[in-house]
């Protein structure tokens, strides 16, 4: 049995997810190998390594971010084509469903998204309705399974192990390349990654506009928090996609997750319901958010929030 | 300008979803809508052919009562519809609902395919660029913006902290982000209008594709329910969400 995991990396070294596949790869049992493509790949090799890739298939060429999914998913084909994996795990980020449905036209073999476990090799669990209700699905059919890993859905722990590195040439046909990034456009951002943050403040459509979110910056300054939203705060494009957190943006596991205005649907229930302590407030007692809090406050959140940004200045610098 | 939009009917996104005794999302019995992320798309490819002539073609699988999504599209504004539903595709997994499209849209010229990020019931979200690979054509998900130029598409695709700018060949296919577009209402008379426009529908044999499951769910548990917290109003409010942060060590 062998498992790659497909991951992602950047000049700053592998992300977090990919060391949460190589630690949930290693619990499968068998031989367990990476493929990094993109530049910052060969770099990452070693932290791969030491969370339990005994060989990482690496190119640091430029071409993957050039064509973002197409030039990834055929050279990924070629590899698979050459070695036979029986199971690839990529994170479940827009990047890398990119690079997996095109890799499922080419194997023609079964793909899952949004897995929460792997119980065994060909089995998967998934959490839908809210994570009110788990699904356990038998992964069936030829390899190799193609499975999509929710983020933050295990706890990366490194083996100590080092990774042989088998150089892959980036030789994609002109015909498969596919669209091309001409510009990048990059916001900076100030303060912890939405992701990391041990706070994360998050506004929803209560705040009824982009201007309350000024209130939500000061109480995550103040608590050294981020700030992030639900889908309905950025459908309305009171916040850039980036804040967005649910189904449909990112997963969120900080020690204290403050829910401002946000009604709990369960497309945002989904990326924020593993904090470890939720607050909630809210206008409505009624609202499903209350029933996911620790502690849910109603009232006014254009009094509350600033009251309690001075509670924390207050009590911080005493 | 021909183009494709590929629709989905889910159940109703502000219901409550359950699912049948074969583990599989109950679809039929009325209450469902024509996904809500696939109107960004939809709108999209009808500002396109409006400026730039053509025409937009709705194409949806699933059961008999997804005609009603198609409808809406027609009613939106699409020219036709196309329906393909067979028993057969019950429980249908990600790459034969993308062979399904494939086939259907390889069986007529287009310029541009047009689908949503992902579904707002099954959320795979990789269905579309199976399809585009299926096909041969280039493919951008998260667009957020769209515009014919002479050898192709100029468009902005949505990133993480801002957007990049793609140079796309065309034919090609686009997956439409929440919010890039705001979605029109379907107007009386265009309501009207739909129903004497064509659906036309398919069967799996029209379009030779085979309904291979590789995918069976084993067990459904419900997830260990969390117990209720405390719900707290009035003056002390503030102190009582200050004490919580203080317990977490975050101040």
């Amino acid at each position: 049995m062998t498992t790659w995991v497909i991951a992602e990396v950047g000049p700053e070294g592998p992300a977090e997810s990919a060391l949460e596949l190589l630690t949930k790869a290693r619990d499968l049992g068998g031989d367990v190998a990476a493929v990094a493509l993109g530049p910052g790949a060969t770099g990452a090799a070693e932290a791969l390594g030491a969370h339990g890739a005994a060989t990482v298939y690496a190119s640091d060429d430029a071409i993957f971010e050039e064509h973002p999914g197409s030039a990834a998913a055929h050279v990924l084909a070629e590899l698979v084509g050459a070695h036979a994996p029986d199971l690839l795990l990529f994170a479940g980020t827009y990047a890398s469903r990119d690079v997996a449905g095109r890799l499922q036209a080419r194997t023609g073999t079964t793909l899952m998204a949004n897995a929460t476990d792997l119980p065994a090799a060909d089995r998967a669990t998934t959490e839908i309705f809210g994570g009110t209700a788990i699904v356990e699905v038998a992964l069936e059919g030829p390899a190799p399974r193609l499975v999509l890993v929710r983020p933050k859905s295990f706890a990366a722990s490194p083996s100590g192990g080092t990774a042989t590195i088998v150089p892959v040439t980036a030789d994609v046909p002109e015909d498969r390349r596919g669209a091309r990034v001409v510009e990048r456009h990059a916001e900076a951002a100030s303060g912890p990654k939405l992701e990391d943050a041990k706070v994360v403040v998050a506004g929803g459509r209560g705040l009824g506009g982009p201007d309350p979110f000024s209130i939500l910056d000061d109480l995550a300054a103040a608590v050294g928090g981020a700030v992030g939203a639900s889908r309905a705060a950025v459908d309305a494009g009171w916040v850039p996609y980036a804040y967005q957190i649910g189904q449909t943006g990112k997963t969120v596991k900080p020690d204290v997750y403050i829910a401002v205005g946000i009604s709990g649907a369960l497309q945002h229930v989904t990326g924020m319901k593993g904090a470890k302590r939720i607050v909630a407030i809210n206008r409505d007692g009624d609202a499903p958010i209350m029933q996911l809090a620790d502690l849910g406050v109603v009232g006014d959140l254009f009094t509350i929030v600033p009251a309690l940004t001075e509670e924390v200045r207050r009590r911080a610098g005493s | 300008m021909n183009v494709l939009v590929c629709t989905k009917f889910v159940p109703n996104p502000s219901g409550t979803p359950t699912l049948g005794p074969d583990h599989l999302l109950v679809r039929d019995g009325g209450d469902g809508a024509l996904d809500p992320g696939d109107e960004y798309g939809l709108e999209l490819a009808l500002q396109l052919t409006e400026a730039g002539g053509g025409q937009v073609t709705a194409v949806s699988m699933g059961p008999e009562d997804a005609a009603a999504g198609v409808q809406r599209a027609l009613a939106m504004g699409a020219a036709e519809g196309i329906l393909v539903t067979d028993d057969a595709l019950r429980g249908a997994d990600a790459l034969v609902t993308a062979r399904v499209l494939a086939a259907v849209a390889g069986s007529r010229p287009f310029d541009l395919i047009v689908a949503g990020a992902e579904s707002t019931d099954g959320y795979t979200g990789t269905v579309p660029v199976t399809v585009a690979e299926l096909l041969g054509i280039p493919s951008v998900t998260a667009v957020r913006k769209l515009e014919p130029v002479a050898d192709g598409y100029r468009i902005e695709r949505q990133t993480e902290d801002g957007y990049d700018v793609l140079a796309c060949p065309a034919p090609a296919l686009v997956t439409v982000t929440a919010g890039a577009t705001e979605p029109r209402y379907p107007s009386l008379k265009g309501i009207m209008a739909a129903k004497s426009k064509p659906m036309e529908r398919l069967a799996l044999a029209d379009l030779g594709v085979e309904a291979a499951v590789t995918q069976r769910v084993t067990a459904v548990t419900e997830a260990p329910a969390k117990a209720g917290g405390e719900i707290v109003q009035g003056d002390d409010a503030v102190a009582r969400i200050a004490d919580l942060l203080t317990d977490a060590g975050v101040i």
